[in-house]
């Protein structure tokens, strides 16, 4: 119980500021991608019989990097790349799985998390992960926010753009290992946007949204936590559920709140 | 009268595929200079801007920026995007949208130091928007952002400025006030402006140019009506109003 505990801070510190990035630049989709297409090394370290987590690591990177460099080479839209890399990697997986001996009794928890079934081991790459991903969120934050608000400007006063896109990819490729164990790939985006789209409604600075997001990740997954002990449910699910159903409070309040007064309208 | 050469473009020729948006343009910008550029939309007139600022890579022709290529030079460019290009739900204040100017000049891992802050805050009241400084970007109207973005171009004191379609989704009072504004900053620096309101431009600019796929420039703003024909393609009464003369020669 412990370790899940500290699971539920680590991954909602990770998700609490690369999803911030994730929400603001609008690049939902291509963090499916990396989620899923990790879901090949999963299947990898079944087969090699290492920790799958840790393929998943090499997987998720790989093809957030794959995934960035093709559609910035090249004239194939994005989101066709990130169509063919998450069902590719989901398949890579489940062949792996497949060609793996004996029975892959635990399958299930890295598809949809088991949070109460995080070995310390895994908790240790957790927060190197996450003191990874704060390190360098730290250091490029300015960088970060000039490619999320408006590229083509960064472009013009030096910002090196695609490189920052991709070391950016990266960290959600390291987010998405460190939520594997809580949610699973499959639910990984719920945690990537909720509680940053919540945090969202709050306030307008980036630095502040991270701080919140993270917060509301831990009460998520905290109140996921507990209602799934209770109920006798699947742990990730729960959360998810707990999750999208606090979002909607947090949009009925924000509605609440800003009624009478003039909502900035877009052009 | 012959001052310094800021950008030189010699035979720019942009194709997309097989249709050519930017025909055979030859442009010198020089210091001082306040050049409007009118065209239809369509013209390739945003091309031209992005050309010079080295985003566009032109199929054949040379351009030069400061005696540099534009990747090099760019960073003395000051750009006004034409606006709707960012997400206004964006959580940023004002403030930090203007410190992104900076950028340049500060590098990738160091952080903003006071005087960095102290020219975004010098480059908004420039603009008259320091009263807005902590506002999110998106609660401002269109006239209002448009300032900040111009404060942006700004705060890296460039020596010149472009401008892409600076008064679309402004309303006319505003529009106005900022002509006075750009023409307050013509003295610092040199401006070109690209729009498609021939009349509004007119008034304001020193030099005009029309671009229609060819640049046709006449070093003057006295543009007559052939040259508009030419350009627009049309009657020149239904672009100024019936009376082209009297709009662009009375100011």
């Amino acid at each position: 119980m412990r370790n899940a505990l500290a699971a539920g801070v680590l991954a909602a510190i990770a998700c609490g500021i690369i999803g911030v990035y994730v929400v603001v630049k609008k690049i939902v989709f291509i963090s499916g991608g990396i989620a899923h297409a990790s879901f090949g090394g999963i299947g990898l370290g079944f087969l090699l019989g290492v920790n799958p987590v840790l393929v998943a690591l090499f997987f998720s990177v790989t093809s957030a990097l794959g995934m960035g460099l093709v559609s910035r080479r090249t004239r194939l839209p994005q989101d066709t790349v990130i169509g063919i890399f998450w069902a590719v990697g989901m398949a890579l997986g489940i062949i792996f799985v497949g060609l793996s001996p004996g029975y892959a009794g635990d399958l299930f928890s890295y598809l949809f998390g088991n949070i109460l079934l995080v070995p310390t081991s895994d908790l240790i790459l957790m927060l190197v992960l996450d003191a990874v991903i704060a390190v360098v969120v730290f250091l490029l934050y300015k960088g970060f926010l000039a490619i999320s608000f408006d590229e083509e400007f960064g472009v013009v006063v030096g910002v090196p753009v695609e490189a920052l896109y991709l070391t950016l990819l990266c960290l959600i490729a390291l987010t998405v290992v460190v939520l594997i164990r809580v949610v699973g790939v499959i639910l990984v985006i719920a945690m990537l946007t909720i509680p940053a789209a919540v945090a969202k409604q709050f306030t307008y600075d980036l630095k502040k949204m991270m701080f919140l997001s993270t917060l509301t990740g831990i009460i998520f997954i905290l109140c996921g936590l507990w209602l799934s002990y209770e109920l006798d449910l699947a742990s990730g699910a729960t959360i998810v559920i707990v999750s999208g159903v606090l979002f909607l409070v947090s949009l009925g309040f924000r509605t609440l709140m800003t009624r009478g007064r003039p909502v900035a309208q877009p052009p | 009268m012959d001052s310094e050469e800021l950008i030189r473009l010699e035979d720019i020729w942009v194709r997309y595929d097989s249709t050519a948006v930017l025909e055979g343009v030859n442009l010198s910008i020089r210091h001082d200079d306040f050049l409007g550029i009118i065209g239809p939309n369509g013209g390739g007139k945003t091309t031209l801007l992005k050309v010079i600022l080295g985003l566009i890579k032109p199929s054949s022709g040379k351009v030069t920026v400061l005696s540099g290529t534009p990747q090099r030079n760019r960073r003395f460019i000051g750009y006004v995007a034409q606006s709707s290009l960012f997400d206004r739900d964006f959580p940023i204040s004002v403030q930090d949208v203007v410190l992104m100017g900076r950028y340049g000049k500060v590098g990738l891992v160091k952080r903003f130091t006071r005087d960095d802050k102290k020219a975004a805050l010098k480059a908004l009241e420039t603009v008259e928007m320091l009263d807005y400084k902590d506002k999110q970007i998106g609660r401002l109207s269109g006239g209002e952002q448009q300032r900040v973005l111009i404060a942006r171009a700004l705060v890296a004191e460039p020596k010149i400025l472009l401008l892409d379609e600076p008064t679309t989704g402004v309303d006319m009072p505003m529009q106005t006030e900022f002509y006075e504004l750009l023409a307050g900053l013509k003295h610092s620096m040199s401006i070109v402006l690209v729009s498609h309101d021939i009349s509004a431009v007119s008034i304001y600019v020193d030099k005009i140019a029309c671009l229609n796929h060819q640049l046709y420039y006449h070093g003057s703003k006295e543009v007559g009506p052939d040259v508009l024909e030419a350009t627009y393609k049309c009657p020149v009464q239904m672009i100024a109003h019936g009376i082209p003369h009297r709009v662009l020669k009375e100011h």
